[in-house]
């Protein structure tokens, strides 16, 4: 749910004038989604390339290499839009994946096949199956709306994640989306810098799936947090997918044509 | 992970940014194919049991640091074993495109055109000719010289195309499976159209999409990718000519949750005779069924057209019924399978394919092809009737 980072709506943007300090654990779980929402809002447009290392528990590994561009959101009930395009491997070189993202309404997805030269509106109602046979499932790469969870504050816990040792907001998300595969997710907020830094997804059976660690964040422009490494292991197949990104470029030259499913075959 | 490892992990990738700032990819591919026919040939000089290719083919591509400049290059060889008429050379694409302002955009050269929505068929994709001794399926096609102007605006994204060389048909030789019979004399070919293949075509297109519905229509003008076959009996073959056309078309899918409904229809006019052709139908996808992470897609279309088979060029696709099944599996070698049928509900003829792919390592990618044919009472498939064939295609990426 972070891979493409979440910004603000206008209704965050209000909240920020309210207390901080919310009466129910339901009020106290939102406010904290909502200040990590708030704290990327501005970015406007960003491009960065990744590696994505998918591995089994025998060690073999295979890897793809992407780029993702991504526009902030404009408008009430419009989630942010995204390119992803894959550079390797080569027989699926260029293939790219247009998603404009909504907080109610489901996705509209475009999907570029380029040795067919083809741009095919495609169904974004896969919510739980895996992308590209990594450990990510649809709905964790979505944009993470603040409207598609209904948030739980949990808990206050102290943790070492990487090798930093940090105070963490637990928050129980549920999806109020519809066909995800989990039944709840734990959400970690830091107490610091407000930036999620794990998430445990629970299965419909209510049993713990898999984790997510989002590491190595640095600060771009003064303002806006990324991690740049992000890895998730499943419990029970014992799989793992590592994404390592470069440096992301904020404030690139994208228009919105160039989130249109016509500019993907001019990628 | 230590702060060195990330540092020097972060110090590659950023070179690798650099690197594609300004970039060019020079992406080399080899495969080789075997055909294999099981029946004896229908024809005496056809040839039997396999038939081997050589394909050798690869990108090369540039694009500027501000991404408003792409050129791209691709050239394809095949080297077949046994048709000399499939051992050819093409220009896949050869062009320069340039964005001005990001509201026009402008491409010079060689290149391909995909038009349409649908699975089984796409009635509205004119552009480029159809390379049938490469499938004869329609899903490859011959590259084809252009100039397109685009313009995207508020209003929707409008294309010009001129077109000003032909690109004729290439057809399997006497020796060779899939063909016609009698069998097809391409140096024959006849143009209604002054100028021949140099008389230019003409298309202007537009794109535009409202909530649910992806929507497009064009006009064109120019000469038919589809020949009418005129026999010549001083020679005993058949020959080629591509008479003057004219179209109008839509095309339009509306997409909603788990379902795509789809639709393509021309209206045109050919050597005096107006006609209607047309595919519309729904694919329907059940993602990550019972937690396997598999999709299973449900594809049912309709084909239709209503021109006068023996005053035109001839089309298979009349009146057909289409049922297929795609199946993703989602994995790290991206397995894929596509199976379908079309069937000719008046002549009870068959044509049905299945399709399977799967990558090998990281450079490698494996493709195996069955295909089908039951002619009944259809005169266009009773001449591909031995030609069941299945397809095995190894591809090296380097």
């Amino acid at each position: 749910m972070t891979l493409f980072k979440s910004t603000v709506t206008a209704i965050a943007a209000l909240a920020l004038m309210t207390p901080a300090i919310a009466e129910t654990p339901q009020e106290r779980g939102f406010a904290i989604a909502e200040r990590n929402d708030i704290s990327d809002a501005g970015f406007a447009t960003s491009t960065v390339e990744l590696t994505m290392t998918l591995a089994d528990p025998s060690g073999r590994t295979t890897t793809r290499d992407l780029r993702i561009d991504t526009r902030e959101k404009e408008g009430e009930g419009n989630g942010d839009r995204s390119v992803t395009v894959f550079y390797s491997p080569r027989d699926v070189e260029g293939t790219a994946l247009l998603t404009h993202s909504k907080v109610i309404e489901s996705d509209d997805q475009w999907l570029y096949l380029p040795a067919l030269r083809r741009t095919k509106r495609i169904s974004s109602s896969n919510k739980s199956g895996p992308f590209v046979g990594s450990e990510f499932a649809f709905e964790d790469i979505a944009g993470a709306e603040l409207g598609k969870y209904e948030y739980t504050y949990l808990d206050t816990v102290t943790e070492t994640i990487g090798d930093q040792e940090m105070e963490l907001n637990k928050v129980e998300c549920i999806p109020a989306y519809e066909r995800s595969g989990y039944d709840k997710i734990h959400c970690y907020f830091d107490t610091n810098v407000f930036q999620a830094r794990k998430f445990e997804f629970f299965d419909r059976g209510g049993q713990k799936l898999k984790t997510l660690i989002l590491d190595d964040y640095r600060k771009y422009d003064d303002a806006f947090w990324r991690p740049h490494t992000q890895t998730m292991t499943n419990h029970i197949t014992g799989k793992a997918t590592v994404l390592e990104f470069g440096d992301y470029e904020f404030g690139v030259d994208l228009d919105e044509r160039d989130f249109e499913p016509e500019a993907l075959e001019r990628l | 992970m230590s702060r060195p490892i990330v540092f020097l992990v972060g110090a590659a990738v950023c070179a690798a940014a650099a690197a594609q700032a300004q970039r060019l990819d020079v992406r080399p591919e080899a495969a080789i194919e075997a055909r294999v026919f099981p029946d004896d040939a229908q024809f005496s000089d056809q040839l039997t049991d396999s038939q081997l290719s050589l394909i050798l083919t690869g990108e090369v591509s540039w694009r500027s640091k501000d991404r408003s400049t792409r050129l791209q290059v691709k050239p394809l060889i095949r080297l077949d074993a046994e048709d000399d008429e499939r051992t050819y050379f093409d220009i896949r694409e050869a062009s320069v495109s340039h964005e001005l302002n990001r509201d026009w955009d402008i491409l010079v050269g060689v290149s391909q055109v995909f038009w349409g929505v649908a699975e089984s068929r796409n009635v509205v994709d004119v552009i480029n000719q159809f390379d049938t001794v490469e499938d004869v399926d329609e899903g490859e096609k011959l590259g084809q010289p252009m100039i397109r102007v685009s313009r995207r605006g508020d209003f929707g994204t409008l294309e010009a195309y001129y077109l000003p060389y032909f690109r004729e048909g290439l057809f399997p030789g006497a020796d060779g499976r899939l063909r016609t019979d009698p069998v097809i004399a391409a140096d024959e070919a006849r143009y209604e159209r002054d100028g021949d293949e140099w008389a230019g075509d003409i298309a202007l297109r537009y794109i535009n999409r409202f909530g649910g519905f992806d929507f497009g229509a064009h006009v064109f003008y120019g000469t038919s990718r589809n020949p009418r076959l005129d026999f010549n009996p001083s020679t005993g073959t058949l020959e080629p000519f591509y008479p003057e056309l004219t179209q109008t078309v839509i095309d339009v899918q509306w997409t909603r949750g788990a379902w795509l409904l789809k639709g393509e229809a021309i209206f045109g006019e050919m050597l005096g005779d107006t006609f209607t052709s047309a595919v519309g139908g729904f694919e329907y996808t059940l993602f990550d069924v019972s937690g396997s992470g598999w999709d299973v897609g449900v594809i049912g279309e309709y084909l239709y057209d209503d021109r006068d088979q023996l005053r035109l060029p001839n089309t298979i696709f009349e009146n057909d019924v289409f049922i297929g099944t795609r199946l993703t599996l989602n994995d790290v070698q991206d397995t894929e399978i596509l199976a379908g049928a079309i069937i000719d509900d008046q002549t009870g003829g068959i044509f049905a394919s299945a399709e399977f792919q799967r990558r090998i390592g990281n450079t490698m990618l494996m493709e195996i092809e069955a295909r089908a044919f039951a002619a009944e009472d259809d005169p266009f498939i009773r001449a591909l009737e031995q030609d069941d064939h299945f397809l095995i295609r190894l591809t090296r990426f380097f």
